[in-house]
């Protein structure tokens, strides 16, 4: 147990203490007792940065359950150092912010808090997990602490609604994740992430890599709400604003990124890797930031925008493992794509994360979040607008903010898909840039959509629930410094570049640098005239046009059908699922025992016979069988008669008498073959239970209301016809296969020097085998209590009396 | 022999079957009769059914018929017996209690599932 153990699981341990904090000191918001923690964490990762920009990495395990090879390794370089940092900072920020957000009367503060300091440790252990076994259980922590977090108001029906497609969608992908995890362990023998990395080459070569691929994939995807399956994240939106700006845009839905950046050096170096990511990430991109401009919903078109901004990072981390298809470093031009990938992580985690907070403060302070009673409000909430104007310029990818910078990197990396000359990116990798280019317009207009809609125009104050004024300063100092990020990292980028892009870097392509040899990032060329500005100047021109006449063309969306929409899928496959299990049930599961009868009877007849004939088991041999005497032949046919008599006859009685009269006959077998005790008993049990079936003829109802006649019914013949030729067939071929001899004859030889007794059957049921006899009583004591119980005991009808 | 008795063990499968496959409960306990008749011929048959003296020692003959099986079934004749009659009060019992024997209407309705 090290002090990096301690700091994973210390958000676990101050969960414990949370809800005695609630509920003895009152007076004071639990959330301030909750925000030194993450501060505390953040000072502690902060110390790791000079470390891993020197290019080494700290270390420390723990033993979990060492005999499968499961041990709690934890692990810090530059990708989870990042991912630490961004955490717990963000934490920090969000739970300041919280404490001004909710109420410490109204709300149930102690969940609120529990939850996500679950979630803050969950996050942690998944991005310093080195096992995967042990990152996998962090994962599902993640999703079952978001899910918990999303129906935080759990009286609305929305929220449970959105909790659960969430919790369904994530879990999906987990257990998708867990078999991919479970397949890399069969291929390379360990469930460490970094010697799985030592031994790329078996697993690259293996044939199970490409399921383990894509499960992975799977599981990255819905984490990380990539199209199709984004649908979770927008109704996410109904949880409480810090989660919304923690969770939903800063943190776990970058788990999936994450997994895709750690797990590149094992999975990047195919084509179906390059292919998948970067054509999942270019449509959630342009689909994301299509679909939030037709919002209503400030958070609704914030969803959205994550959803787009996650499919740009994607697609820059697909496309940034073609750099391992080039041997250096030097002039290697795709390894732009992973520096905009790293650099954008960073940046959309601030800008995101402080509009979420504006438009929870314009939510606290209006009452409302819908852009159409909103407007005006600048002249009300200066410092909001503020904020408002640095995240969404940032996010639109305008100078002088650090959004631009990444945008601008970013276009350079689609713009080197077009030279690629691997995985046939001649012909359609154009379609990159112009994709990204469409999508980079769409979310200058939603960026647009944010700040005016919002605070400028017409104020319309009978719309309003409250009168609005700007914010208590303590929910105003989170986005403020998160902007202030925004612009200092847009102003002097390469404060970042060498402590924490370039480590992360190196932890995802490790494969590019030979021995003490670093990446080098400056990220300074965006004087000068390059393509990607042309980019940017056009995205502004057609981004502003179309944000004027928006009114105009947005009757498009409401040309798309609605069902295709991708959540109207989601909703009719619950249902359908829903409903045809249940008619499959009420089909299958009829509630006669006939029916059942059918089923296990079919099932007999289909797997014994199946496995005689599949195993060619049948065999008949006519050597070593006795004789056909005359008494047996005819007593046969008697026997059979009689049976058929059961079957046949119309009235009880005949039935009843035919089945004793199989019985006697039976009695006669008994005697013929020389068995006088079974006889014996045979002869009485038959007397006796045939007087018990007269009993029950005597006391039960007549057959009159069953049809009188016998009725043939074909079903029923087929199934006790295969029932019979099976039993048959298994007889005949098990006894021309006996393998070895009987063992009787000990019996033969002991039972009277042993045992002292000359009958051989009663010995073996009396000494031999005494322990059967003893349950076969008692099998017969249970039967003569059963009946007399039932006989006696009738509460039912004392009830019904009284 | 045994080929015979095979046949005829099966044929009582067959029609224990048939029986247990209907509504009336009546002809249902019937059927486990005929099924634990045709069981018990079965096991005898498997035993082999060689010409041999009744195993009884006194009858110091040199073949005995097999011992073993008749005790394996003597035990099931009377497990058989004692489910059998528990059976049958079971259904004097429900048609007390319900007023039917008819399987089809000893179902349960759908408040009852």
């Amino acid at each position: 147990m090290s002090l990096l153990h301690i700091v994973t699981f210390s958000p676990f341990l101050l969960a414990i203490f949370v809800p005695f904090f609630y509920k003895y000191i009152r007076k004071v918001h639990t959330g301030w007792f909750v925000l030194p923690l993450p501060v505390l964490l953040f000072a502690y990762f902060t110390q790791f940065i000079s470390t891993v920009s020197h290019g080494n990495t700290y270390e420390q395990s723990f033993k979990w359950i060492p005999s499968l090879g499961i041990d709690v390794r934890l692990y810090v370089d530059g990708l989870s150092l990042l991912f630490s940092l961004l955490i717990t900072g963000i934490g920090s920020l969000v739970i300041l912010y919280s404490i001004y957000y909710l109420s410490k009367t109204k709300e149930a503060l102690n969940s609120f808090y529990v939850y996500l300091l679950l979630f803050m440790g969950a996050m942690l252990g998944v991005v310093l997990s080195d096992n995967v076994i042990v990152l996998y259980t962090f994962w599902e922590l993640t999703s079952l602490s978001s899910f918990l977090l999303i129906g935080y108001w759990y009286q609305r029906e929305k929220s449970r609604y959105g909790a659960q497609k969430s919790m369904l969608i994530t879990v999906f992908g987990g257990l998708a994740m867990l078999g991919g995890f479970i397949l890399l362990y069969i291929m390379s023998g360990t469930f460490s992430i970094r010697e799985m990395v030592q031994n790329v080459g078996t697993i690259a070569s293996h044939e199970l890599f490409i399921p383990a691929l894509i499960l992975v994939l799977l599981g990255a995807f819905t984490k990380s709400a990539q199209f199709p399956f984004h649908i979770w994240l927008p109704d996410a939106m109904e949880a409480p604003t810090p989660v919304s700006a923690y969770l939903h845009s800063a943190t776990m839905v970058k788990a999936g990124i994450y997994l895709l950046a750690r797990l590149s050096p094992i999975f990047a170096d195919t084509s179906v890797w390059f292919v998948t990511v970067s054509a999942v990430g270019i449509t959630t991109l342009f689909w994301g930031s299509f679909s939030a401009v037709k919002q209503t919903d400030l958070k609704g078109i914030l969803a959205f925008s994550t959803i787009s901004q996650l499919g740009l990072i994607m697609s820059l981390i697909g496309v940034g493992s073609a750099a391992l298809h080039y041997e250096f470093l030097g002039d290697n031009i795709y390894v732009v794509a992973i520096t905009a990938a790293v650099f954008h992580l960073i940046n959309h985690a601030t800008f995101k994360g402080s509009l979420f907070m504006v438009v929870g403060i314009v939510d606290h302070e209006t009452g409302t979040r819908d852009i159409r009673k909103l407007g005006g409000l600048m002249s009300f909430m200066p410092i909001t607008f503020t904020i408002a104007i640095i995240g969404c310029f940032a996010m639109a990818g305008l100078p002088p903010f650090n959004g631009f910078l990444s945008k601008e990197m970013f276009f350079t990396g689609m713009v080197h898909v077009t030279k690629m000359d691997i995985y046939n990116m001649e012909t359609w990798g154009v379609l990159f840039p112009v994709l990204a280019w469409i999508a980079s317009v769409f979310t200058f207009v939603y960026s647009m959509v944010i700040v005016f809609k919002t605070f400028t125009g017409k104020y319309q104050p009978e719309k309003l629930a409250k009168k609005p004024h700007e914010a208590p300063i303590g929910m105003l100092v989170p986005p403020i410094i998160l902007a202030s990020l925004v612009i200092l990292f847009g102003l002097f980028p390469n404060l970042l570049a060498h402590s924490i892009i370039e480590p992360a870097m190196a932890s995802i392509m490790p494969a590019l640098l030979d021995t003490g040899e670093k990446f080098y990032v400056h990220i300074s060329f965006w004087h000068g005239w390059t393509p990607e500005l042309f980019m940017t100047m056009g995205v502004i021109a057609l981004g502003v046009l179309l944000f004027i006449t928006v009114a105009k063309w947005s009757k498009l969306y409401s040309l798309f059908p609605q069902k295709l929409a991708l959540n109207h899928f989601y909703d009719r496959g619950l249902s359908a699922i829903d409903k045809g299990s249940y008619s499959f049930m009420r089909l299958w599961m009829t509630g006669f025992l006939r029916d059942y009868l059918v089923y296990i009877f079919a099932f007999l007849i289909a797997i014994v016979l199946g496995t005689l004939f599949v195993k060619d088991a049948f065999s008949m041999k006519f050597d070593n069988l006795a004789p056909v005497g005359v008494y047996e032949a005819i007593l046969i046919i008697a026997m059979i008669i009689a049976a058929f008599m059961t079957v046949l006859s119309k009235s009880r009685l005949t039935a009843i008498i035919a089945l004793g009269m199989v019985g006697y006959s039976v009695a006669l077998f008994f005697i013929l073959f020389r068995a006088p005790d079974l006889a014996l008993t045979q002869l009485v049990i038959e007397t006796i239970s045939t007087a018990l079936f007269l009993l029950c003829f005597y006391h039960l109802p007549e057959m009159q209301r069953l049809p009188k006649k016998f009725k043939f019914r074909m079903n029923n013949f087929l199934i006790s016809l295969g029932v019979g030729v099976t039993v048959t067939l298994v007889a005949l071929s098990s006894h021309s296969t006996k393998l070895f001899d009987s063992i009787t004859q000990y019996f033969v030889e002991n039972s009277y020097t042993e045992a002292g007794g000359k009958n051989i059957v009663n010995v073996i049921l009396v000494d031999f085998r005494g322990f059967d006899t003893l349950f076969e009583i008692t099998v017969l004591g249970i039967a003569a209590f059963g009946i007399y119980a039932m006989i006696k005991l009738r509460l039912t009808r004392k009830e019904s009396e009284e | 022999m045994e080929i015979l008795m095979s046949i005829a063990a099966g044929i009582l499968f067959m029609a224990a079957t048939y029986l247990m496959l209907s509504r009336s409960l009546l002809r249902i306990i019937i059927g486990t009769g005929l099924l634990s008749h045709g069981a018990h011929l079965l096991l005898l048959t498997m035993g082999g059914l060689k010409r041999g003296a009744v195993p009884l020692l006194g009858e110091k003959a040199p073949v005995y018929t097999d011992a073993l099986p008749q005790a394996l079934i003597l035990t099931a004749i009377v497990i058989s017996f004692g489910v059998t009659s528990f059976l049958l009060v079971l259904a004097y019992r429900a048609y007390q209690e319900l007023g039917t024997d008819d399987m089809d209407k000893l179902r349960g309705n759908e408040n009852h599932e």
